[in-house]
């Protein structure tokens, strides 16, 4: 039966190949042993040039923020990324790019990318966009979390009933096919599997076994897709408490790779039941991209220059801060 | 009659149109406000589900994004982005509202990119987010905007998300849900539908004050008008209480217009 529309054209830049991610997951260290280490060290260990990365949360919601910053100060280079309303998180990449460090960012797998929400369109990342310098291909939110889920569950591809008909469809890699039962036109959507994720949660035992609150995104899929995941936690808990009750746990050890203790480690993001967004600093961080050099100088004090993200947060306005933010979010 | 401003005339007219005991899923800004409106007066038992996860939060303000904490608060769920997409896919979700940067006479909408090439862009925009998902899946989808001829345009240069793509029966032919598609557009001039028959934008209510000539003249694409064309209600006193003093207090979507 002919099929009404074209074919996707957009690029793959992850291979959605089962047999290799089983591979891949097999070499895999899946001991029941702690992990826990700093951001700058699970970046340095687990984040390659050339990797495919993925990062948790919602944008600027539940954010891995400290190895984000890490991943550009150490200036990894020729990244893929998966942007699912990817918001501040893309910000902080787009700062490998076009600032003097080489390219970090070499291909987007596009949902959302560039804008901040309602707080507007990131000036920095349509310089970098717009610029041709990465490749790009497009998606929408459901179909990432979906590619996610396929890999999840170990299979090449996963269908939906979205996408069809439109020019997202056209430059995504996405193809339409007939179900073998009903004869209707789905969207077929290839296994996406990150070499690396970076997940932010409120609470995570040495072991790497981790509980979210609030809204999961697509980090239950995320966790268990990426080859390598690294953990930033609010708080480290001991194994025991895990175990007192495990129907908390939302990622299990064997997804985790490091274990990293940072306490606001979703700011400027929104953490749920712990802090609220950073609303000035967003609006000061977009309002320094609209003049590169001025950029530059806001970057180099808050990420390049800055020795780690508790250095970071201090330079943010420290404690004093991060008091209103909680209260912001307690009592909104 | 009090007086009131075009943006919470657009808010009240997105209100009125929305039904109760129906499931919505709203993004940040005025559909949000027009939703909050809704509940606390037409719409007591309508549910609102944010795409990160949130399902029927009783906000206590506005959202800034629509995964931030706000969007669950004290929620009767909250879960993931896939789970409130599935739910729109089983057919369970009656309203959306979307944006974008174009709209054309079928209802399509651009939020990738203006101008230059794909790979080239002149103005690189955030792309479809949840809203290729959401106007794909939900039953009827509602825009508001600002009436500008740059925004109603007769081709957008990139269909992000599908209105009725060409025409009759193009939806179901591409394989999305049968009898899903756009349903109303709240501009600051009118309230505005599609054609059962052709599937292509009409006017159906002109706000107060305003004529079919100036809705056609900010409008890039030749509009059909419905027959007899209605004025549309101004807000109520109430409508208007409870949008200043409840839903959006501190002026973040009544300051902007």
């Amino acid at each position: 039966m002919k099929l009404p529309q074209g074919q996707g054209q957009g690029p793959l830049f992850a291979s959605p190949d089962c047999e290799q991610a089983r591979k891949a997951l097999r070499s895999r260290p899946r001991a029941m042993v702690p992990k826990v280490m700093t951001a700058a060290e699970a970046v340095t260990r687990f984040v390659a040039d050339g990797d495919y990365l993925a990062s948790g949360g919602f944008g600027g919601d539940r954010i891995a923020t400290a190895p984000l910053h890490e991943i550009v100060r150490q200036k990894k280079q020729g990244l893929s990324l998966a942007g699912h309303t990817a918001t501040h998180d893309f910000q902080i990449l787009c700062a490998g790019n076009q600032t003097g460090r080489g390219k970090l960012l070499a291909k987007v797998d596009i949902a959302y990318v560039i804008g901040l929400e309602a707080r507007g369109l990131s000036p920095h990342g349509r310089r970098v966009m717009e610029s041709g310098e990465v490749e790009a291909c497009e998606w929408t939110n459901y179909t990432l979390a979906l590619r996610f889920k396929a890999a999840a569950d170990g299979v090449p591809f996963t269908i939906a009933r979205t996408m069809l008909g439109t020019d997202t469809f056209m430059h995504s890699a996405a193809k339409a096919i007939r179900c073998p039962f009903t004869g209707q036109v789905v969207a077929a959507l290839p296994a996406l599997w990150p070499d690396v994720a970076v997940i932010h949660v409120h609470e995570a035992d040495p072991l790497g076994n981790c509980r979210i609150r609030g809204t999961s995104v697509a980090d239950y899929d995320l966790a268990r897709a990426a080859k390598k995941v690294i953990v930033t936690c609010e708080r480290l808990i001991p194994e025991d408490e895990i175990r007192r009750d495990p129907t908390h746990t939302v990622i299990p050890f064997f997804c985790v790779d490091a274990v990293c203790e940072v306490p606001f480690g979703s700011y400027p993001g929104n953490m749920p039941y712990e802090y609220f967004s950073d609303e000035e600093h967003l609006k000061q961080w977009l309002d320094a991209e609209r003049d590169p050099a001025g950029h530059l100088r806001f970057l180099e004090h808050y990420v390049f220059g800055a020795r780690d993200f508790a250095e970071y947060l201090e330079r943010c306005g420290g404690l004093r801060r991060l008091q209103e933010l909680r209260r912001q979010e307690v009592f909104p | 009659m009090s007086s009131f401003t075009p943006i919470e005339l657009m808010i009240c007219a997105a209100a009125g149109l929305l039904e109760d005991g129906s499931t919505v899923v709203v993004g940040t800004g005025a559909p949000c406000a027009a939703a909050m409106l809704a509940q606390r007066t037409t719409t007591q038992r309508m549910t609102l589900f944010f795409e990160a996860g949130g399902v029927g939060p009783q906000l206590p303000r506005m959202p800034i994004s629509v995964g931030d904490s706000r969007t669950f608060y004290r929620a009767v769920m909250a879960t993931s982005m896939a789970d409130i997409m599935a739910t729109c896919q089983r057919g369970v979700i009656d309203y959306t509202f979307l944006g974008g940067a174009q709209i054309d006479r079928y209802g399509n909408l651009n939020s990738t990119l203006i101008g230059g090439t794909y790979e080239k862009p002149k103005v690189r925009l955030p792309g479809s987010g949840g809203a290729n998902d959401l106007g794909s899946l939900c039953w009827r989808i509602m825009v508001m905007t600002q009436h500008d001829p740059r925004r109603f345009v007769e081709k957008v240069d990139f269909i992000t998300t599908p209105g009725y793509l060409t025409g009759p029966g193009a939806r179901e032919a591409a394989g999305l849900p049968e009898g899903t598609g756009p349903y109303k557009v709240i501009t600051d001039l009118a309230v505005l539908g599609y054609d059962d028959e052709t599937k292509r934008m009409q006017v159906e209510s002109l706000h107060p004050g305003v004529t079919l000539a100036d809705v056609q003249a900010k409008t890039g694409f030749e509009l059909l008008a419905r027959e007899p064309l209605s004025t549309t209600l101004p807000p109520t006193a109430e409508q208007l209480e409870i949008l200043r003093t409840e839903v959006d207090p501190h002026r973040y979507v009544l300051g902007r217009a």
